[in-house]
């Protein structure tokens, strides 16, 4: 037994400190107010603080931090992504998710375990290599490997699934990891506040001032707060807070499902994805598989569940692993994700001087935390995009200078 | 196995022994048993063991919640004890012991409970080192029931069924809603996920027997009307939007659309809270109840019953009808509100303690209850000290409060209130179409649940149109029902702990507490960190404790802390029932057997099989590829085209429509031409092509490419019915089918079937022309895809077959032989010509691969068209070129998507490439930067293993540049 847990059995009482202040009520101005306390917004704040030394910042949050889509998503995280702007960046989150659990002391359950992008045809074999090639130009572990290495990996997988989409072989990303996605927004959180920041759930934003071009303020369901720069991380809520002031995103909203099992014994290392069969897969710490598919076909802001997804995703699952037919689905849920036409979010300035955005996550942005996190505090520490983060600018748009992660993202995430 | 004397209503057959193992003994039940039962009558106490702990669990609700007693049964895992039927030769162990669950190992974990704090695995076993050690541990800690890999595929038909009304629960409320629903003329499904219907009205009887006479009446009714069909052992397994309800039986899933859903589902009894009350022998009130009644076995020789309403006192003259003890009858209240109950129980001569609590059980030897300290207790629910005194017994009741089973009325959308009178969440706001009745509903006597039903039946049968004379306004008011109120504070501090809110995870009252301290202090964080209701039954016992305790710890009230998101599945659903027998769409163009006979390798192209190519024995595959390349060019083919998307159009506004569509101009064809077709989406990336044809004045007959047509269909009938022009789409698909008969020698073959006029005059390139070929009706197109002369056949599927055959017979003497999808792309790349996805990507638009001709930016509008006016005047940023490798070229040969690099850095990628014969060298199509296109220039392809290969780009087609081969000279 880890030796650090002996205080507990020694103190008498409790010997933690609350993890975040509560605050009574909103100051009257802030240097930066966050929208949005999920892990994104927490990161901004941590990495404002701890990099910048700027720390008079709000943290504000309608529900409860970490209740959107940071606590929905299926956690996984990879840099094998398609364009070289989209693999820079996510490596660069890779490397920092290493480090996190001893930064935040804090076990985030960061687990390395092996991604693979199961190829059924041979149109999705010429992707894998594609997406194998960019990685390895930018040094990120990634190679096309044949049916008999995803054989090795999960030897009792079904390679014909089914017989009827036999698995021809499979992008393999050894950095591929899953973590506990609530502890992320807790560590970041914890980390924020110790240095300052302030977090205010419950705390719901209702309007956004701007005068002349510029952001001036932040009406919220608690009072006024003046302000000149706000980041906006809000996950699928981004159109509201657009329109607030007024600008427009090419973004549209879906839904996207997961559900998980009852525990078993653990018996599933890998991550397994695959875009054919609309299916990514990978066991918990708990030993619960969680499991996702692709988006909800249509635009709606919901996270209603639906029955055609634990359906279709559960079909698809037994094909590869028949033997789970007696596995017992527990739960599903809904998250709401921000798509964006080209599957790379939009980041950085904006046309409204100090309105910054980290949105356009769609079904990616878990990954992406602490990159997140660490370019758009240096952006609006700056001023300026963070060189990480050019290529998601909103004006791409306008200039149709896309960065095209479709094909690295629509099922993978 | 000792049972009571014949119970009027119980589930197990007298005469039907079944034998069973479990932990690796013997045991004898009865049919009817569930696994618990048989084991409880057998004297078994330890079911299971605790997930963190490893705590000795036995029985606590017997209704599908004893999480504790989960069950391998064969590739069978986590299987519920409590409510799984008894099978003959089962052969149990219980699930995540280290050495079974009389022994098992990791008991040893509650000797460090001390050092295991809530959420400690957060605090510690972080080293970057050992990270990885410790999760395997925890891997193999964790984790419940075993998976048994040789478990074949169960496919499990599903079922669609419809109803007016949907009765959930066959309880009181919900027996009496179905008949007033049915009455009214509305036909209704009722269902009940026990085995038998009835619900609590025949178990919950405390010595009344006018209570289950209630009851059977309502059965006996409901089995007789025929407008009501009664399904027990099926489970609501959710409420999805617009009453679509799936209903989960042991054999499969019916998805239920009703016009109105009531929910009946009652309510789940709540444990109460002090040290030790996870003791074998330690249960609900309502599961001593249910043993008693169902399945005859008396839960405990001498037992003690903890209340603070009156099913406590119910429980006792239950068990006293049974021929148990009972030792005392304690209650949380000080006061206690006289009933006839009471009377009955004081008549007995038991013992009532009010104002008490359980301070602590304890065990006897073998883990299970030997006693109880009782002790008196405040009205804040503190412990009065030096107040303890020890009861000894081997039973004990706890019938302290409910919690309504609301979950599908969440998932429904309903807002719940608490109501302080019975410390419960009622349905407040209810959506239109769901009606709730009985105890989730607030009403808990016995006459009120039926009136709540007949209420709410009615109600629900008017929401489906069937309105009828009982009044189906007025709700009961149910804060004045006064008779099982739930206790504010069913709770009982003790410095040792052990005191548990939820059994699933094993969580104490002092691990709220510290996950308060800690700053998770609202419910949702609580339930993260806590991961209080996140165990397999997710919080039906647990969270209702646990907003107590937040709502004390915070100073607000039960309502202002609300509760979690309830969501599906109300219990765990195999994946086998979701999954249903599975099915995986698998397309067979209409000449598939003509295919196989000729020893077609097949390919998958989306849901299609096409041939690769023909096997020929003794040949490799590319030299058969070759071969049907050679016999294109030198002769005559035949390839099957019938997987092209093909729909026509029809309408005054058809040319319109199409117009709208795709990048170029419609409008202005003659009938009788074709015309090259790109499509683009909004954003200018070109989307899909084809070639449309147009047949008669109104009258469009196009394709689309084999791996979009389902797309492409899909977003035209979207975009027709957006914008209500005067045509109609239809999607000609699978009613048709297609072949291209391709080289010099076609056309000479081609007459031998047709009177058609076939020259040139009559029929030029890129003409459509109707008639008929050996007398099958065929519409007929002069194209080139893959560069020779040729025409593209489509007639109705059902005469693909005979077309073919009637062709290749008529080639015999010219050489034809079928080529395959293969020998195409080769035929095709020799050409220039793209294939749509992969020499395009999700960004690739027009201008980037030479297809400026085929966009006419003047036209009024076209989907894609503003981007593309904007993306015309950019500079261009790569180009489609086609180049080729050395003639010397010696070593790998590239493949699809290798790169090209330049100064180190990625220019490009090749997208097609393959050795030509016909050229004599490797040919390919690539995406370059625009300074790299001159033909000529020099590009490096990095291959797998990084070794860079030469190439020079240079002017397509390949073969063939004037394209003389597929025109007569003029």
């Amino acid at each position: 037994m880890p030796w650090r847990l002996l205080r507990f059995g020694l103190s008498k009482s409790h010997p933690e400190p609350r993890m975040f202040t509560t605050h009574d009520t909103l100051k009257p101005s802030y240097d930066v107010v966050i929208i949005g306390g999920g892990g994104h917004g927490l990161a901004s704040a941590y990495y404002l603080a701890r990099d910048h030394g700027i720390t008079n910042v709000a943290v504000l949050e309608k529900g409860y931090i970490g209740g959107g889509n940071t606590g929905r998503n299926t956690t996984i995280i990879r840099s094998n992504y398609l364009t070289p702007e989209g693999v820079k960046f996510y490596d660069k989150s890779v490397q920092l998710w290493q480090d996190l659990s001893t930064e935040f002391d804090l076990n985030l359950f960061f687990s390395t375990r092996g991604h693979f992008t199961l190829a059924h045809t041979d149109s999705a074999m010429r992707t894998m290599r594609w997406r194998a090639e960019v990685n390895k130009h930018y040094g990120i572990a990634s190679e096309v490997v044949g049916p008999e290495d995803v054989k090795r990996a999960t030897p009792q997988m079904d390679l014909s699934c089914g017989g009827h989409a036999p698995i021809q072989g499979a992008l393999y990303h050894a950095p591929g990891a899953v973590a506990r996605h609530d502890a992320v927004a807790w560590g970041y959180g914890r980390g924020a506040d110790m240095r300052g920041a302030e977090i205010h759930q419950q705390t719901a934003v209702t309007g956004i001032e701007v005068k002349g071009g510029k952001v001036v303020g932040v009406h919220t369901t608690r009072g006024f707060i003046a302000t000149s720069k706000v980041i906006c991380a809000v996950a699928g809520f981004t159109p509201r807070i657009t329109d607030m002031v007024g600008i427009k995103t090419p973004i549209y909203i879906h839904p996207l499902q997961a559900m998980v099992s009852e525990p078993m014994k653990p018996w599933l290392d890998s991550i397994l994805v695959s875009g054919s069969l609309h299916i990514y897969v990978s066991q918990s710490s708990r030993g619960e598989l969680v499991m996702g598919a692709s988006l909800d076909p249509y635009e709606v802001q919901s996270t209603r569940s639906t029955l055609d997804f634990p359906e279709g995703l559960s079909a698809h699952l037994l094909d590869m692993f028949p033997f789970l037919s007696h596995v017992k689905v527990v739960r599903q849920w809904a998250g709401m994700a921000d798509m964006t036409p080209d599957f790379a979010p939009i980041m950085g300035m904006t046309p409204i001087e100090g309105f910054y955005l980290d949105s356009g996550w769609g079904t990616w942005g878990f990954k992406a935390t602490p990159v997140c996190g660490k370019t758009m505090a240096w952006t609006v520490a700056n001023d300026k995009p963070h060189e990480l983060i050019t290529g998601f600018s909103l004006d791409r748009f306008r200039n149709y200078a896309l960065t095209g992660e479709k094909g690295a993202a629509s099922v993978g995430h | 196995m000792k049972r009571l004397p014949a119970m009027p209503d119980e589930w197990i057959d007298r005469n039907t022994v079944v034998r069973f193992r479990f932990e690796g003994s013997a045991f004898e039940g009865l049919a009817g048993d569930s696994i618990s039962s048989a084991l409880w009558a057998a004297g078994q106490r330890a079911l299971g063991r605790s997930f963190k702990y490893h705590r000795v669990r036995g029985i606590l609700s017997a209704a599908n919640h004893d999480v504790n007693v989960m069950l391998q049964d064969g590739p069978r895992l986590n299987t519920r004890g409590d409510v799984t039927a008894l099978r003959d030769g089962m052969d149990l162990t219980a699930v995540n012991t280290f050495g079974g669950v009389a022994n098992d190992r990791a008991r040893v974990l509650g000797l460090f409970a001390r050092f295991l704090p809530v959420g400690f695995y957060y605090k510690a076993f972080h080293s970057k080192r050992l990270f990885p050690t410790w999760e395997r541990m925890f891997r193999r800690i964790t984790g419940l029931g075993v998976l048994d890999f040789n478990t074949p595929h169960v496919r499990t038909p599903k079922r669609y069924d419809f109803c007016d009304v949907l009765v959930i629960g066959a309880g009181p409320s919900g027996l009496s809603a179905a008949l007033a629903a049915a009455d009214a003329g509305a036909n209704v499904v009722i269902v009940d996920e026990n085995a038998h219907a009835g619900g609590s009205g025949l178990f919950q009887l405390g010595g009344d027997a006018a209570r289950r006479e209630h009851t059977r009446q309502l059965l006996q009714r409901v089995r007789a009307h025929t407008r009501i069909r009664l399904l027990e052992g099926t489970c609501a397994g959710a409420y999805y939007a617009d009453n679509w309800v799936p209903l989960i039986d042991a054999e499969r899933m019916t998805k239920m659309r009703a016009a109105a859903v009531v929910v009946a589902s009652g309510a789940f009894e709540q444990p109460a809270v002090f040290r030790n009350n996870d003791l074998p022998g330690v249960m609900n009130g309502s599961a001593m109840q249910r043993l008693i009644y169902r399945y005859a076995v008396l839960p405990a020789q001498r037992s003690v019953v903890l209340a603070a309403n009156a099913d406590g006192y119910r429980v006792a003259l239950d068990v006293l009808a049974a021929g148990g003890d009972v030792a005392a009858v304690l209650d949380l209240r000080a006061d206690v509100p006289a009933s006839p109950q009471l009377d009955a129980l004081r008549s007995r001569g038991v013992e009532l303690l009010t104002g008490h609590a359980v301070y602590e059980a304890h065990a006897d030897g073998r883990g299970a209850l030997a006693g109880v300290t009782v002790c008196r207790v405040d009205a804040a629910g503190k412990v009065v000290a030096g107040s303890q005194r020890r009861i000894d017994c081997d039973g004990l009741a706890m019938s302290t409060g409910w919690s309504p089973a609301a979950n599908l009325l969440y998932q429904a959308g309903t807002r719940m209130r608490f109501d302080d009178g019975l410390q419960q969440f009622v349905p407040d706001v209810l959506p239109q179409g769901v009606f709730a009745c009985g105890r989730v509903n607030g009403a808990y006597r016995i006459e009120s649940r039926i009136a709540d039903g007949r209420r709410a039946g009615a109600a629900a049968a008017a929401h489906a149109g069937f309105p009828s004379a009982i009044d189906a306004v007025i709700q009961p008011e149910i804060t004045q029902e006064s008779e099982s109120p739930s206790h504010a504070w069913p709770i009982v501090a003790h410095p040792d702990g052990k005191n548990f809110v939820d059994f699933d995870e094993d969580l104490q009252v002092k691990d709220f507490e510290n996950a308060v301290q800690e700053g998770y202090d609202n419910i949702e964080l609580m339930k993260r960190f806590s991961t209080v209701g996140m165990g397999p039954s997710q919080g039906k016992h647990s969270n209702m404790t646990a907003l107590r305790i937040l709502a004390r710890l915070t100073g607000k009230s039960p309502q202002q802390v609300g509760t979690t998101t309830a969501r599906p599945f109300f219990h765990p659903v195999p994946l086998s029932h979701l999954a249903g027998r599975g099915f995986s769409p698998q397309r067979q163009s209409p000449l598939h057997g003509r295919h196989a006979r000729l020893g077609a390798v097949f390919m998958q192209a989306g849901a299609w099989e096409r041939p690769a190519y023909y096997a020929v024995e003794g040949r490799t595959a590319t030299d058969c590829v070759r071969a049907e390349v050679a016999r294109v060019r030198s002769a005559i083919g035949l390839i099957d085209v019938g997987t092209l998307g093909k729909l026509e159009v029809r309408g005054p506004q058809a040319a319109e429509f199409l117009n709208r569509v795709y990048t170029g101009r419609y409008d202005n064809m003659k009938v009788g031409s074709t015309r090259y077709a790109v499509m683009c989406d909004e954003s200018g990336v070109l989307a899909d092509e084809g070639v449309v044809a147009r047949v008669a004045d109104d009258v469009f007959y196009f394709t689309t490419t084999s791996s979009g047509s389902a797309t492409v269909y899909r977003e035209l009938s979207r975009l027709n019915t957006e914008w209500r022009l005067d045509c109609g789409l239809v999607n000609l698909t699978g009613a048709y089918s297609a072949m291209n008969l391709a080289g010099p020698a076609s056309r000479a073959v081609l007459a031998t079937l047709t009177d058609m006029d076939l020259s040139s005059a009559a029929f030029p390139y890129l003409a459509v022309r109707s008639g008929h070929v050996a007398g099958v009706p065929v519409r007929m197109m002069r194209v080139g895809f893959v560069g020779e002369w040729g025409y593209e056949i489509h007639v109705p599927a059902e005469y693909g077959p005979v077309l073919w055959d009637l062709l290749m017979k008529a080639g015999e003497a010219s050489g034809i032989g079928a080529f395959g999808v293969e020998a195409q792309r080769l035929l095709r790349l020799e050409k220039g010509h793209l294939i749509v996805s992969q020499d395009t990507d999700g960004l690739t638009h027009p201008f980037e691969v030479g297809m400026d001709w085929a966009v006419k930016l003047d036209k009024p509008f076209f989907t894609g068209q503003r981007s593309l006016k904007i993306i015309k005047k950019l500079p261009l940023k790569r180009k489609l070129v086609g180049f080729m490798l050395p003639a010397s070229h010696m070593g790998q040969v590239p493949q699809e998507c290798h790169l090209i690099i330049d100064g180190g850095d990625i220019v490009g990628r090749v997208t097609s490439i393959s050795w030509s014969p016909n050229v004599g060298r490797h040919i390919g199509l690539a995406f370059v930067p625009p300074e790299m296109t001159a033909p000529g220039t020099a590009l490096s392809i990095r291959v797998t293993d990084g070794t860079m290969v030469p190439a020079e780009v240079c002017t397509t087609p390949f073969f063939d540049p004037t394209d003389a081969r597929q025109k007569e000279a003029t």
